[in-house]
């Protein structure tokens, strides 16, 4: 690692260690009474698993990028 | 018990207000009684467990000479309080007459099927989860286990998720049978924050490594205009960010969301992709439900892609998904609620549809030296039933 790399490690972690301190006084602000809307499936980010797997596979197989979604895959099916 | 008297000030509010109002009222009243009750129990588990549901579903995909399309079924139950079990099955009919195949092999038919089980625990606000999928195609077989934990913490507000995937597959083609093998593995972590009553967002971290034979034994590469096999490394390390955001943007009785979501995608075959999605969905009535959606995805090409290679590489490959292109969708998803039946099972019939145009910056048709492209038609029809 270079030493411009580290130093930008330190400050960072620097940086981290002070929002993570703030974070000690924080309350939740939006009450669970508050939570209605989010509750509704509209608000979902994954409404129908079987269906978005399938999306996710159709994606896999043609596009090179892959992972992060929120979808576990299985099995290859690319050749 | 800091949070009993707003609670209570606000269910005091909402009793005060207009008629419409006492439904939620109602709610809140009802849900004041159920966390009474479990308090009182001293067993409060503030993680769901996922809802039991069936599906059952047709699914197709057909574009650029490649035509895979098959059912689909997801049964999930819960099983005592604390634990939810599932099991799916996906086949895959696959017709391909796809560019590299009519430009250097004959079309082919063959069929994938996958299975998967899993298995989820919940205790207090932490869910553990455990698969395993199992796929299968007469020239390749992929095995794979995972295992996520998500913690709730901050009140509900946050939640965290952990998860890490261990693949291995078996690479074999018609000609040799099983000749080589592949590993993958993945780590990925996660964070869905609800930022206001109306919005939440999710940022996702997932690192892939794979070992072992990554490229396709039926396809070939050019070089000096020449078709030769593949050659691809036999490591692979990528990395993908994904930020996602959701808001509710109905006003009064009318419900409505937007999302919108954003993934970079980097690589060591220095490959980087940049995926954006953005959808709205609204309720028409007390049935309907329908959703929109436009998807963007570039991508730059792998360090050792060639159209046509002028040197002589360690790698070339020719893999068009590994080339600099740009793809976009459309799509439209329709839901709708049949009620209640036996009174029990809440059936809803789904249908989506997407559209998408891939289009190659060098990537040529080698039938007439053409930049490729093509368009594809996506389906997914489906049956579902929560109860």
């Amino acid at each position: 690692m270079s030493r411009s790399l580290r130093v930008l490690a330190f400050v960072a972690g620097l940086a981290g260690a002070a929002l993570l301190g703030g974070c000690a006084s924080l309350e939740p602000w939006v009450q669970p009474y508050e939570r209605e809307r989010l509750a509704d499936p509209i608000m979902r980010l994954s409404r129908d698993a079987l269906a978005d797997k399938h999306r996710e596979h159709v994606y896999d197989v043609r596009e090179s990028s892959r992972g992060a979604t929120g979808v576990q895959g299985g099995g290859c099916g690319c050749n | 018990m800091v949070a009993t008297r707003p609670w209570l000030r606000r269910l005091r509010q909402v009793l005060a207000r207009r008629p419409h109002h006492a439904v939620r009222a109602s709610r809140l009243l009802g849900r004041s009684v159920v966390v009474g009750g479990a308090l009182a129990a001293g067993a409060v588990y503030a993680v769901d467990l996922p809802e039991d549901r069936a599906d059952l579903m047709y699914h197709r995909y057909d574009g650029g000479g490649t035509r895979a399309d098959g059912p689909a079924v997801l049964i999930r139950k819960k099983v005592a309080d604390r634990v939810s079990l599932s099991g799916s099955y996906f086949v895959d009919s696959v017709s391909n007459a796809s560019i590299d195949v009519v430009t250097t092999a004959s079309p082919y038919k063959e069929k994938r099927t996958e299975y998967t089980v899993g298995g989820d625990y919940v205790y207090r606000d932490a869910m553990v989860s455990l698969s395993g999928t199992t796929s299968d195609e007469p020239d390749y077989k992929a095995n794979t286990v995972g295992l996520d934990v998500t913690q709730e913490v901050f009140g509900g507000m946050t939640t965290l998720s952990l998860g890490y995937s261990r693949g291995s597959d078996k690479v074999g083609s018609r000609y040799q049978g099983f000749f080589d093998t592949a590993q993958h593995w993945r780590y990925r972590f996660g964070v869905t924050q609800i930022l206001t009553p109306r919005w939440l967002m999710s940022a996702n971290l997932e690192a892939v490594s794979d070992n072992g034979y990554l490229g396709n034994p039926y396809r070939v590469a050019q070089v000096f205009g020449t078709a030769v096999q593949e050659r691809y490394p036999r490591t692979r390390s990528s990395r993908a960010v994904k930020l996602r955001a959701v808001g509710d943007i109905g006003q009064g009785e009318q419900r409505a969301a937007i999302r919108g979501e954003y993934r970079y995608f980097w690589d060591n075959w220095e490959i980087k992709a940049h995926t954006v999605e953005l959808g709205y969905t609204r309720y028409f009535g007390a049935q309907w439900l329908g959703e929109a959606f436009v998807r963007y995805n570039t991508q730059k090409q792998a360090l050792f892609y060639s159209d046509n290679a002028k040197t002589e590489t360690l790698y070339v490959s020719r893999n068009k998904q590994l080339s600099d292109f740009n793809d976009v969708s459309v799509g439209a998803k329709g839901t709708y609620s049949l009620g209640k039946y036996a009174d029990r099972f809440d059936v809803k019939l789904n249908a989506q549809y997407q559209f998408m145009r891939f289009r190659y910056k060098n990537f040529t048709d080698i039938r007439d030296g053409s930049l490729y492209s093509f368009d594809a038609n996506v389906l997914e029809l489906f049956v579902s039933a929560t109860f």
